[in-house]
């Protein structure tokens, strides 16, 4: 398992997410994405598990544009992935975005 | 001195009277194949195999491959498809030797190992209609061996719904005095229809179990996923709509299925009835009923036929091209010529590189072409004016200081930017490369040349390469929609912007399609049992594909 | 919004099932009880280890649930998962709500956490009869993708009733498995007319073994699964013992079929063949009167 960290921001400049989110299913090309509030000092911060290695700069690169897409300060995001493309990534990503209110 | 001008002819009466003297009539028996087979064949000879993307003689191929090596060999095979591992042994026993084909996907791995041990020696690897001109060019067969339904004591035959590529064969082969055997599942009174008169064939055999066909065409709704969905959107809205599309060809693929599964739905909802989908060149994919159903697509016609479509296509008469006995007749040859003037094909692939250049070569394995490059093309041989062709071609960015206007095939290649296990479908350099060193090929083996195309569709958004005037420009369109893949992440991102502006690149959102609606929902059938309910009843899936 | 179960993932299936607004999740994803066994295989795990939990009403009654994600390893059992079912029906045991609905999607144990998974199978078992012995009804929903297989084919039985769906698959042992041990001539794991034909809902609605056969529709499962929350089935010897009966009686009808085709002649279906497109309604509309009963 390969296990990443990134942070993002700070963002100041919008409201912290309300509760909690789940998003997807560890199942064969997909992931579930928890999206939680924590005390991150305004950044945004993800946490992948993914069963695939070697994508740590296509994570980044996906992961940076959600970022700086949703600019949510203070969300902790877990990923456990079980090999999604970055479409499928990107997808759980707006739906989560959705169910939080910030997209 | 005196030339002779019918040896084809003479020869044909010695392998006839060799049969004769066998005491082998019109119709033989399976068990005395091996003596047919004897009696008929010569060493060195021009043999044609079907072979076709379905269905396949292989009662005769596997016959073919226990001859005796010592007594037939050097046979030249000429044969669209070699999908049986028959195909290939008649190659490693030493009968074959040199070989024309088209495609052999599933036997790539083995027939690459084949070649490397020069078991085979390979003519030229063709498309399926470059293939089937030279029957009547310098590849004409000696002997053909063909599949059919059924036959009557004369030798008539019926090639019913999976007519394929017979037509071409048959007539190429009896009108250079070769001849033509054909095994059939059934030996009857009368035929329903004659496909094939009884004068152009020699031998029928009835085969000891139904001839295989491979059902190809169907793909179940279950498998497909948002992601296709979302593609299938942006092809409805970003192309079929704005070009309106009525004359097209879809290549086979779940991201086609969801574009034929979102016309009742998705498409319907934007008024696109009527106007988009209604002539199509393609087999009978059970994941187009819902369209003929509720009415978008008012005619097919089918290269091949489908397993478990017989009821349905038979049922269908106004829609698909059926005889006066009242089953269907596929053609091949026919249904690639309409689908290389129709005005757009799309289709799917495996590699694409920045100058969009497309190919599903694989190191290792030697696959061929099938089909696809004839409907993936440029027709320049086109004249007749259609609103989707001129409006491509007056886009379509004309050669530095020419003049003269043309019309342009809508040509799109639809693609997902990463395949399974996070293989990026774009590459700098594609694969192809390697198998022309490999194999010491003239050419990179490309399905779809960058030129020919006019549209790259991912789930990134749609390029627009027609409209691209520089080589450089298409490469920074391509790079545009190839999202997070290394040859994405490498794009000019100025340049990718201003091609934005321009409307070359289009995001899903220019188009006004917000990603998080593409959901399954949208599947006017979404499992094969939703297919069986449209279709009342009258398709008949083959068991692989029920859960009920 | 998809109105069919099969295709929904656990967490859809748990917001559409029961009473909107109801829903109350134990140890959800936040809790993060994963497994300790999966990340040595290099594989990932899941927050809620494939199984939602928690309390919900139905219909206005108080019930207690588990929802098995089929998308996860398949659906199967290991050592949270498990522990997870066990500790819902104990529960029920000890807070008697109005009945425990089990929405069982799962090939089975999880090979990977395999001791783990076969101990938790039993303790599930167990604690089905706990609940059902304080008088809470257990009620098995077994219509997903992935059937009910192996040892919670068997926990399903133990319980008062089964929902299923022609989709849906009862049975132990798996096609391929059978075909493996058995031979391809004995049982042809890809024709999947006859693995229907053999284990799917329809064929277990007319042997007895499941209670109701509905369409693959929240509205039409929420309707079969309620009735059976009126009350427990009683689980005494005279229950045990009819349930035997039944069972000889079964293998002398039926024990020299080849096929459940020839079952279904037996039980005086007219066109057996015609058995497998029939819609829902009319299907259990003709099966109804001819099907054999455990309780007769």
């Amino acid at each position: 398992m390969e296990h990443l960290v990134f942070e993002f921001g700070p963002f100041p400049d919008r409201p912290r997410p309300a509760a909690s989110v789940i998003v997807g299913v560890v199942g064969s090309g997909n992931l579930e994405a928890l999206c939680e509030p924590a005390p991150l000092g305004g950044r945004l911060r993800v946490e992948v598990n993914s069963s695939v290695h070697g994508f740590g700069k296509t994570w980044e690169a996906v992961l940076g544009d959600f970022a700086n897409r949703v600019r949510t300060p203070d969300l902790l995001v877990t990923i456990n992935d079980a090999g999604a493309t970055p479409a499928v990534v990107g997808l759980r990503l707006a739906q989560a975005a959705a169910e939080l209110g910030v997209a | 001195m005196d030339r002779v001008w019918n040896r084809g002819e003479q020869d044909r009466q010695a392998r006839l009277a060799r049969a004769r003297a066998a005491g082998l009539g019109r119709i033989v028996d399976a068990a005395r194949i091996g003596e047919l087979l004897r009696a008929v064949l010569v060493s060195g000879d021009r043999l044609c195999i079907e072979g076709n993307n379905q269905k396949h003689a292989d009662f005769l191929a596997e016959s073919l491959a226990q001859a005796d090596p010592a007594h037939l060999h050097d046979l030249h095979v000429v044969q669209s498809n070699l999908a049986l591992p028959c195909h290939l042994d008649v190659f490693e026993r030493g009968i074959a030797k040199r070989l024309d084909f088209c495609y052999s996907g599933d036997q790539g791995l083995r027939m690459a190992r084949l070649v490397k041990e020069g078991r085979i020696e390979i003519g030229a690897i063709h498309t399926y209609l470059e293939l089937y001109s030279r029957y009547f060019v310098d590849l004409t067969p000696r002997v053909a061996f063909v599949a059919a339904q059924s036959a009557d004591r004369e030798g008539n035959l019926y090639t019913g719904p999976n007519t394929e590529d017979t037509p071409a064969v048959v007539e190429g082969t009896a009108f250079k005095s070769g001849i033509v055997i054909a095994q059939v599942n059934e030996l009857v009174e009368r035929v329903p229809r004659v496909d094939v008169p009884a004068d152009w064939v020699s031998f029928v055999v009835k085969a000891p179990r139904p001839h295989y066909i491979e059902p190809i065409f169907t793909r179940d709704p279950a498998n497909i996923t948002e992601i296709q969905v979302l593609m299938a959107m942006m092809v409805v809205k970003g192309i079929y709509a704005p070009y309106e599309v009525a004359r097209l060809n879809h290549g086979i693929g779940f991201d086609t299925a969801a574009i034929e599964l979102i016309l009742p739905t998705y498409a319907e909802s934007l008024g696109l009835k009527g106007k988009i989908c209604r002539y199509m060149t393609v087999n009978p994919c059970p994941t187009l009923i819902p369209a003929i159903e509720s009415g978008w697509v008012e005619g097919i016609h089918c290269a091949g036929s489908e397993l478990g479509m017989e009821a349905y296509t038979a049922a269908r008469p106004d829609v698909f091209f059926n005889g006066p006995d009242g089953s269907m007749r596929s053609n091949r040859v026919f249904c690639q010529l309409a689908g290389h003037y129709a005005d757009l094909f799309i289709g799917s692939t495996l590699q694409v590189d920045p100058e969009g250049n497309s190919s599903t070569a694989t190191a290792s394995r030697i696959a061929g072409f099938g089909g696809a490059p004839n409907f993936g093309c440029e027709s320049r041989g086109r004249r007749h004016v259609s609103r989707p062709w001129l409006k491509a071609g007056l886009e379509a960015a004309r050669p530095a200081g020419g003049t003269m206007p043309r019309g342009r095939k809508l040509v799109v290649q639809m693609v997902e930017t990463f395949r399974e296990k996070m293989q990026p479908t774009f590459v700098e350099k594609l694969d192809a490369w390697k198998l022309m060193d490999e194999f010491g090929l003239d050419l990179p083996p490309v399905m779809v040349y960058g030129d020919d195309v006019t549209h790259f569709v991912t789930e990134e958004g749609i390029a627009h390469l027609h409209r691209c005037a520089t080589v450089a420009e298409r490469e920074q369109a391509v790079r545009g929609i190839a999202g997070y893949t290394p040859v994405g992440l490498a794009r000019d991102h100025a340049a990718v912007e201003r091609l934005r502006e321009r409307g070359i690149v289009q995001r899903p959102a220019d188009l006004g399609i917000d990603p998080r609606l593409a959901t399954r929902d949208l599947l006017a059938a979404r499992s094969i049992k939703d297919l069986v309910r449209w279709s009342g009843g009258l398709y008949d899936p083959p068991r692989r594909f029920r859960n009920w | 919004m998809s109105e069919g179960y099969l295709e929904a993932t656990a967490r859809q299936r748990v917001a559409r099932f029961f009473d909107a607004g109801s829903v109350h999740e134990w140890l959800g994803p936040t809790a993060r009880v994963t497994s300790p066994h999966l990340a040595e295989l290099g594989l990932p795990v899941a927050f809620d280890d494939g199984v939602v939990v928690g309390r919900a009403s139905l219909g206005g009654r108080p019930v207690f649930f588990a929802a098995q994600e089929p998308k996860f390893m398949g659906g199967a059992v290991g050592e949270v998962h498990g522990a997870k079912l066990t500790g819902v029906l104990l529960r029920a045991a000890r807070d008697r709500p109005g009945g425990v609905v089990l929405l069982l999607d799962t090939g089975g144990v999880r090979l990977h956490e395999a001791n783990a998974g076969l101990v938790a199978i039993s303790e599930i078992q167990r604690a089905v009869f706990e609940a059902r012995l304080a008088g809470v009804p257990v009620v098995a929903v077994c219509a997903g993708s992935n059937g009910c297989y192996g040892g919670l084919g068997i926990v399903a039985r133990g319980c008062d009733a089964i929902v299923m769906t022609e989709e849906g698959r009862l049975s132990v042992s798996g096609p391929e498995v059978i075909e493996a041990q058995h031979g391809v001539e004995e049982f042809d794991a890809r024709d999947r007319a006859l693995v229907w034909r053999t284990m799917g809902g329809k064929h277990r609605y007319l042997l007895g073994e499941a209670d109701a056969l509905v369409a693959d529709r929240f509205e039409s499962l929420r309707e079969a699964v309620t009735p059976f929350l009126g009350g427990a089935r009683p689980l005494d010897l005279d229950a045990v013992l009819a349930e035997h009966g039944a069972l000889g009686r079964r293998l002398a009808r039926f024990g020299g079929a080849p096929d459940s085709l020839d079952i279904w002649s037996a039980l005086g279906v007219k066109e057996p063949a015609r058995v497998p497109m029939l819609e829902p309604a009319p299907f259990v509309a003709m099966a109804a009167p001819l099907r054999e009963r455990a309780d007769a």
